[in-house]
C-alpha cells in the first residue's frame, strides 16, 4: 500500500530575532537601508539568531493510520503541523499529501463573537473548507452534537465558554477530511463532552480516516494510536508502537530521585506537627543507588519528626505508575509497634516493604501524605521520591514486547490437559 | 441547477451528485484507500516569482462569499441606523462640502449643480477609501484565520474590498435620485460606467493587497493609510473640478490613477466630454500596480503566518 502523507527531508527554520525585535517597524528598516544602502534585506538577515524548528524530518504514514505525535514543548509537533496544514511553509524538504487536508489547530477559528451561533456554522464550516451544500446537510446534526439548540440564533459572544466551545468542536468533528490533523482539542469541555469528542475521533478512526494527533495526555495517546512518532528539538528520537515510545519519552522527561534528605528541621518539608526528614527507596539489602528491577524486593523508608505530643500518627503512600495513575495505595494498618500508639516528640522511621515481581517496569513516583489519627492529612509530598524500576529478562519468556498494565504481578499460572480426544462430543 | 429541468446534460448532474453521495453514505466503513497517482498536495518551499493561482482563487470562491457575507454583517451590527449609515456618511460628507466649498469659498462648476458634482466624486471615492482603509488591515484582523487554515491569502485582501460593492451600489441609487431631482443629462457616456468601476475596483484592490502585505510586517503602515487616504483625496478631483488644477500642474496631477477613474465616472453619469487620455494614462497605471501588487503579494504571503 501506497502511504497518504510521505515527508522527506522537512525542516522549518525560524528566525528569532530577539535583537532585531525593534527594527520591525518601517522608520528603522529605512534609517538601516540609508545607513548601509548596499548590504541587500536577506544580508542583514543572516546576522539574525536562527533556529530549527523541524530538522530533516522523514516519515509515512499509510492510509487509516491513526499517529500519535508527543514530545515537549517547543519540540516542533506543532511547527509540523502546521507546515501540513499549509498554514506556513517549509524551509527545506518536501511533504506530499494524497488527500484532503483538515487541521484542528485550534477549533474555533474564525468564530465571530458578534455572528450567531448559526451564522457561525456557516462561516466556520466554510473556513475550515466545507461546502455549503455540505454545510447545509449536516446543520442538524452539528447542532445537536454541540446541544446549543435554544441559542442558535443569540450571538456567540454572548455563549458561555463551554457552549462556545461546543459548537466550535461540533462544526470541526464534522469535517471529512481523509487526512485530520488533530491538536490536543481534548482538553476542552466537560467529560462528559470530553468522551463524546473522544468517540468521534474514534469514529474518524473507524472510518478509515487518516489521524495525526498530537496530545500530552499519554492514556488518549496509548488508547487511541497504533504508531507514535517523539520529536525532539526538531527532529524525531523515536518512532515506534506507542507503548515503547510513551516511556521512554517519560522516562527521558522524569529526573530520578532515589533518595532525599533534609537535615534543616526548620527548613524540612512539614508543618509545626510533622517534618520530614529523610525520603528514600532501594533494593532490600541494597543502596539507593542500585539497580531495580520488576524483580527486585524494594523498601521504602520516610524518616520524620514528630514535634506535637501524643499525635496517633500514620502514613499514607501513594505509588504512580508511568502513566501518571496510582498503582496502588498502602498504609501501615498492620505495622505491629507503634500503630494505633500515641507518638512522642521524637525521629521516627517508617519503611514499607514492596515485594519483587509487583511493579511494572518504568519510572514511577511516590506521593507521602503523612496522617494523623488515620483521618486528618497533616502533610502531603507530591513527589517525595521519583525512581526507575528496569525490565528484567527472566520473566520474558519470547516477548519482547511493551507489558501493558499499571503493575505487573507475578503470577501463578497452571495448564492441564482434560481429555486426550480432541473433539468427542461433536460426531 | 434544479430549475433547468428541459436540459438532459444538468439532469444527469444532480443525480449523480447523489448516487456518488448516498454510495458514500452506504459504506463509511470501508472507505477505498485507493489513494490518486498524483499527490494533491505538494508542500515544499515555493518558487519567488509565481503568479497568483486565478484557478484556486476560484476553488475558493464559496470562502469569499462568506468572508463578504461576515463582513457585511459585522460592519452594521450593534448600530442604531444600521444599514442607514450606508446612506448617510456620502450624503452628510456632500453636505457639508457643499455647505463648506460651494457656499463659503465658492468653487465653480461649470454646467452641473454643485451637490450633484460632489456626490458623483465622492461615490467613487467613499469606495476607494473604504476598499483600501479595511483591505490594508485585512490581514493582520484576520491573523487567527491565517495562522490556523490555509485558503489563498488573497481572498482576504479581495473580500474586503468585494464587501464595499453593495455600499456602492445603494450609494448608486441615490445618485440616480440626486440626478433626476437636478436634471441630469444621462445619455450614452454611461457605457463608460463599467469601466470606471472595474478600474476604481482593480485600484483599490492594488493597493489593498500591497498595504496589507506590507502591514503584516510594518504596522506603521496600518497608521500612515488613513493620513495618505486624506492627502489622496484633495490630490483628487473629488470636490473640486479638474479645471481648477493650473495648467502647469495638469500633467504630473494626472499620474494619480484616480484622476482618469473619478473624471471618468462623473462624466458616465453626469454627461460631458471624456478625457481619453486621461482615462488611458489611469487605466495603465491602474494595471501595473495591480500586477506589481499581485506578484509581491504572493511572494511575501508564504511568510504571513510566521510574522504576522
Amino acid at each position: 500500500m501506497k502511504p497518504i502523507i510521505r515527508a522527506e527531508n522537512l525542516s522549518k527554520q525560524y528566525r528569532i530575532g530577539a535583537a532585531r525585535d525593534a527594527s520591525d517597524t518601517l522608520r528603522e528598516a529605512l534609517a538601516e537601508t540609508l545607513r548601509s544602502p548596499f548590504k541587500g534585506l536577506r544580508a542583514r538577515r543572516n546576522a539574525d539568531l536562527k533556529i530549527w524548528a523541524l530538522r530533516n524530518i522523514n516519515f509515512e504514514v499509510m492510509p487509516g493510520e491513526v499517529v500519535g505525535i508527543i514530545g515537549h514543548n517547543g519540540a516542533g509537533k506543532s511547527t509540523l503541523f502546521k507546515i501540513l496544514a499549509r498554514v506556513t511553509e517549509p524551509t527545506g524538504g518536501r511533504a506530499e499529501l494524497y488527500g484532503k487536508v483538515s487541521s484542528l489547530l485550534e477549533v474555533g477559528t474564525g468564530f465571530h463573537p458578534e455572528l450567531t451561533g448559526r451564522e457561525n456554522v456557516f462561516l466556520n464550516g466554510s473556513i475550515l473548507g466545507m461546502s455549503r451544500g455540505e454545510i447545509l446537510r449536516k446543520f442538524d446534526e452539528i447542532v445537536a452534537f454541540a446541544e446549543i439548540e435554544k441559542f442558535l440564533d443569540t450571538p456567540v459572544k454572548r455563549y458561555s465558554s463551554g457552549m462556545y466551545m461546543r459548537l466550535a468542536f461540533a462544526v470541526a468533528a464534522h469535517l471529512e477530511p481523509e487526512i485530520l490533523l488533530v491538536d490536543e482539542v481534548l482538553a476542552v469541555g466537560d467529560a462528559a463532552f470530553q468522551k463524546k469528542c473522544l468517540g468521534k475521533l474514534g469514529d474518524a478512526a473507524r472510518e478509515g480516516r487518516t489521524v495525526l494527533f498530537i496530545s500530552h495526555n499519554m492514556t488518549a495517546i496509548q488508547s487511541m494510536c497504533k504508531r507514535v512518532l517523539w520529536l525532539s528539538n526538531g527532529e524525531i528520537v523515536e518512532e515506534a508502537e506507542p507503548g515503547s515510545v510513551v516511556s521512554d519519552y517519560l522516562r527521558a522527561g522524569a529526573i530520578v530521585s532515589t533518595e532525599r534528605i533534609w537535615n534543616e528541621i526548620g527548613t524540612a518539608p512539614g508543618n509545626k506537627k510533622v517534618r520530614l526528614h529523610r525520603a528514600c527507596v532501594r533494593p532490600v539489602g541494597g543502596s539507593p543507588t542500585d539497580d531495580m528491577t520488576i524483580q527486585t524486593p524494594l523498601v521504602l523508608e520516610f524518616d520524620y519528626w514528630n514535634l506535637e505530643p501524643g499525635a496517633h500518627l500514620s502514613l499514607s503512600v501513594h505509588v504512580y505508575s508511568e502513566q501518571g495513575i496510582v498503582a496502588f495505595e498502602t498504609f501501615p494498618v498492620r505495622e505491629p509497634v507503634w500503630h494505633g500508639k500515641p507518638f512522642p516528640v521524637g525521629l521516627f522511621r517508617s519503611a514499607c516493604y514492596i515485594p519483587g515481581g509487583l511493579l511494572n517496569d518504568g519510572v514511577h513516583r511516590i506521593a507521602l501524605f503523612l496522617v494523623k489519627d488515620q483521618a486528618q492529612v497533616l502533610f502531603t509530598l507530591n513527589d517525595a521520591i521519583t525512581f526507575n524500576v528496569l525490565d528484567s529478562v527472566e520473566r520474558r519468556g519470547n516477548w519482547h514486547g511493551k507489558c501493558t498494565g499499571v503493575v505487573r504481578p507475578d503470577l501463578e499460572w497452571e495448564t492441564e490437559r482434560l481429555d486426550e480426544e480432541a473433539a468427542p462430543t461433536l460426531s | 441547477m434544479g430549475t433547468i429541468t428541459g436540459n438532459s446534460a444538468s439532469t444527469l448532474e444532480p443525480s449523480a451528485v447523489d448516487a456518488a453521495a448516498s454510495t458514500k453514505r452506504a459504506t463509511p466503513q470501508h472507505p477505498s484507500h485507493d489513494l490518486p497517482d498524483e499527490p494533491l498536495v505538494i508542500i515544499q518551499p515555493s518558487k519567488t516569482w509565481a503568479a497568483f493561482s486565478f484557478r484556486e482563487l476560484w476553488e475558493y470562491r464559496g470562502l469569499l462569499y462568506f468572508l463578504v457575507w461576515r463582513d457585511l454583517k459585522v460592519r452594521y451590527k450593534q448600530t442604531a441606523l444600521g444599514m442607514a449609515w450606508v446612506v448617510l456618511q456620502p450624503l452628510l460628507t456632500t453636505v457639508v462640502f457643499t455647505l463648506f466649498l460651494g457656499r463659503v469659498v465658492g468653487v465653480r462648476v461649470e454646467g452641473t449643480p454643485y451637490p450633484l458634482f460632489v456626490f458623483a466624486g465622492m461615490l467613487p471615492w467613499t469606495f476607494f477609501m473604504g476598499a483600501v482603509s479595511s483591505s490594508s488591515n485585512s490581514l493582520v484582523g484576520n491573523a487567527h484565520l491565517i495562522t490556523k487554515v490555509y485558503f489563498p491569502r488573497a481572498l482576504i485582501p479581495i473580500a474586503a474590498v468585494a464587501a464595499r460593492l453593495p455600499d456602492f451600489a445603494i450609494s448608486f441609487i441615490i445618485l440616480v435620485g440626486l440626478g433626476f431631482y437636478y436634471r441630469a443629462a444621462w445619455g450614452w457616456n454611461i457605457l463608460m460606467l463599467p469601466v470606471c468601476i472595474v478600474l476604481v475596483m482593480l485600484l483599490a484592490l492594488a493597493i489593498g493587497m500591497a498595504t496589507s502585505a506590507l502591514n503584516v510586517k510594518y504596522r506603521d503602515v496600518g497608521v500612515m493609510i488613513p493620513l495618505l487616504l486624506q492627502l489622496w483625496m484633495f490630490a483628487s478631483p473629488v470636490v473640486y473640478p479638474v479645471s481648477m488644477v493650473p495648467q502647469g500642474w495638469r500633467r504630473l496631477y494626472a499620474l494619480n490613477p484616480l484622476v482618469g477613474i473619478i473624471e471618468g465616472f462623473r462624466v458616465s453619469v453626469l454627461g460631458g466630454d471624456f478625457d481619453w487620455a486621461a482615462l488611458a494614462v489611469s487605466a495603465l497605471i491602474t494595471l501595473a500596480l495591480f500586477v506589481y501588487a499581485a506578484f509581491s503579494f504572493r511572494r511575501m504571503e508564504t511568510h504571513f503566518a510566521d510574522i504576522v
